[in-house]
């Protein structure tokens, strides 16, 4: 897949003068037919959707930072501004808003996708590290550009998660003040976290072109998981333009679609109330909540009864990510022919969900209310302090315990030979073969 | 070797321990050349901390900031039973001007397996007992406990739970320690300069 032939053919005169000199539209042309597994089913767009997601939170970003004031006394009312006197500033801030919560839609799926399919595994290793750095810089991304708009929830927000690096012993304190440019978060904070908000998108931009070289090396990944032989590509891979601009183009309608209907007809359902109230240091809203997207890690956190050790276990959530290649000791690259682990898969799924929900609730509340319960340690059995404990457990459970084990003791299903195989009698040699496909391996 | 020219032997003999030690690909010993590219990496990565560290250092409070780091207040302002918020570097800071049954339940509880061990008396000034001056954030992750609410008299954060008696001590939840007591003078006796 990698490395293949250039088929550009400079025409005219000025192509041919420039491909000698700078051979940029040969680079857009090999990149546009790079030959991509003909089975690559939906769950491959969200890689074109997730780059849409980039240029649309770059543009609107760019267009607020004209309006935009960086400073504690006007923030909150400039953000006002655009949203009341702006030509069209309404509309442009909501999209960036739910722009974010649209662009983690698609990250977590993507990469769930590369969970259930093995793309993290040998020779990808690094596309999918990559990836993990892309994802890490747009958790800090998002949270420096919900701190800017400077309501309650910003600024108690921004209170809480820098307070977690003051719970780093003996350095922590220092290195809040240094971040916060301060006693407490104040102008300095928000002017830094505006020029760093900016910032990072352009190193997400750079991240993205480090993720596609890796990928376009290695070569994609498919729901087969099987590695395409040489003498193979031919028959099953299909040049990227136009099987796939299409097939990622309408993806990106319906991904699209399900965006309007936030921006358009619920742009606030996703964010909280509380954030349309001015930051007021001396007053803490009732309920400190992150946005959706950082809930499960915001669960993992109160989940540890100790603050710095909290503050460990929420990271590594993150960072067990960046060493599961060698977590996962299986020989089988997707899920689809790995019974055991697909159940385990479906477990983890259902988990992140639970600890988004956890993250929302209070610790002490009831998970059932009515129902007896008991004092366990330090708190009721039924409360959400210990079922989001139980999520936890089995979120580093699933990573920490499962990829090894099951990949050692687990029995795959056989693997076809090639990636035609399941779908064409005869694996696509000869359509004449009267050989069929076994039904079990159907896609 | 054999055939260079004459006008290079003067020079030849000068090099051949320089040509002899680098051309040796087996020879692990570090040699001159290996010396200049440490000696040289080396320098550029002091001169590339020495220009990012006035870079890193500027995000350190500004000296405007700093210089706001002193406040007065007058205690007559707050009642008795009553605490008044006021603004110090950005933070809250609580003045309480204590009842005689609020310091009585302080003070009995000095030993009562505390979590951040003090006594109520280490917490105040000698003399002014009454009025006690707390940092107004909670020691677990910030935020501004409640006035008269929970467990056991004092404060209580809404955020994640913690308990703070009528000396400020915490007593129950997540948070490791007591509100903390800032740095504080009487200037006289209904004045209190905080920084």
């Amino acid at each position: 897949m990698s490395d293949h032939e250039s088929t550009y053919v400079p025409k005219t005169g000025i192509e041919k003068w420039l491909d000698s000199r700078l051979p940029i539209v040969r680079f857009g042309a090999d990149y546009m037919s790079l030959p991509t597994p003909k089975n690559l089913n939906y769950w491959w767009t969200f890689g074109g959707i997730l780059a849409l997601c980039l240029v649309v939170q770059i543009a609107t970003g760019i267009i607020l930072a004209m309006h935009y004031v960086p400073n504690t006394e006007l923030a909150f009312a400039s953000v006002e501004r655009i949203m009341r006197d702006v030509n069209g500033g309404d509309i442009i801030r909501y999209t960036h808003a739910n722009g974010a919560s649209m662009f983690f839609i698609a990250v977590y799926l993507h990469m769930l996708r590369g969970l259930y399919y093995g793309s993290y595994k040998a020779p990808r290793e690094m596309i999918w590290i990559v990836g993990c750095v892309i994802f890490f810089l747009m958790i800090a991304t998002a949270f420096l550009g919900y701190v800017l708009p400077w309501g309650q929830m910003s600024f108690w927000g921004a209170e809480v998660i820098t307070n977690l690096i003051g719970a780093i012993p003996l350095v922590g304190e220092p290195i809040l003040i240094w971040l916060r440019g301060g006693p407490a978060i104040d102008n300095a904070t928000l002017n830094r976290f505006f020029s760093l908000h900016y910032l990072l998108p352009f190193v997400i931009a750079g991240c993205v072109v480090l993720h596609l070289w890796a990928l376009h090396h290695a070569g994609q990944n498919n729901p087969v998981g099987i590695l395409i032989p040489k003498d193979r590509t031919a028959k099953d891979t299909v040049p990227f333009h136009p099987y796939f601009t299409v097939k990622d183009g309408f993806a990106i309608v319906l991904f699209l679609i399900l965006f309007a209907i936030f921006v358009f007809f619920m742009p606030n359902a996703l964010g909280h109330a509380d954030n349309y109230i001015p930051a007021n240091p001396l007053q803490t809203p009732a309920h400190i909540v992150p946005e959706w997207y950082m809930l499960p890690f915001y669960a993992i956190l109160r989940a540890i009864p100790d603050k710095f050790l909290g503050v460990v276990a929420m990271f590594s959530a993150i960072g067990v990510l960046f060493i599961l290649p060698w977590l996962d000791t299986s020989k089988v690259r997707s899920m689809r022919y790995r019974p055991a682990m697909r159940t385990f898969f479906v477990i983890f799924v259902l988990v992140g969900i639970g600890l988004g929900w956890c993250g929302a609730q209070l610790p002490d509340s009831p998970v059932v209310p009515g129902m007896p319960s008991f004092q366990l340690a330090d708190g009721m059995l039924n409360s959400y302090l210990w079922l989001n404990r139980l999520l936890t457990f089995y979120y580093f459970l699933f990573f920490i315990v499962l990829m090894p084990l099951v990949g050692l003791r687990e029995t795959p299903r056989p693997i076809p030979a090639t990636i035609s195989e399941p779908v064409l009698p005869g694996g696509g040699d000869a359509m004449t073969s009267a050989a069929p496909a076994s039904p079990e391996k159907k896609g | 070797m054999n055939g260079a020219p004459q006008g290079d032997a003067a020079n030849r003999s000068g090099d051949e321990s320089v040509a002899a030690d680098q051309g040796d690909p087996n020879n692990k010993d570090p040699n001159r050349r290996d010396f200049i590219h440490i000696a040289a990496g080396a320098a550029a990565v002091g001169a590339g901390a020495m220009a990012a560290w006035p870079l890193v250092n500027s995000m350190n409070p500004a000296a405007d900031t700093l210089a706001l780091s002193t406040i007065e207040f007058d205690l007559t302002k707050v009642q008795q039973g009553q605490q008044v918020v006021i603004k110090w570097q950005g933070k809250p800071v609580f003045v309480r001007y204590r009842t005689p049954a609020e310091i009585e339940r302080a003070r009995a509880d000095d030993h009562a397996g505390l979590k951040d061990p003090a006594t109520d008396a280490d917490r105040v000034k000698p003399g002014h007992q009454q009025y006690l001056v707390v940092l107004g954030s909670c020691t677990h992750l910030g935020c501004v406990p409640t006035f008269g609410a929970g467990d056991f008299g004092g404060w209580f954060c809404p955020c994640h739970g913690s308990h703070y008696d009528t000396s400020g001590r915490i007593r129950k939840g997540p948070a490791p320690k007591n509100l903390v007591v800032p740095t504080y003078d009487y200037v006289s006796d209904t004045r209190v300069k905080i920084g």
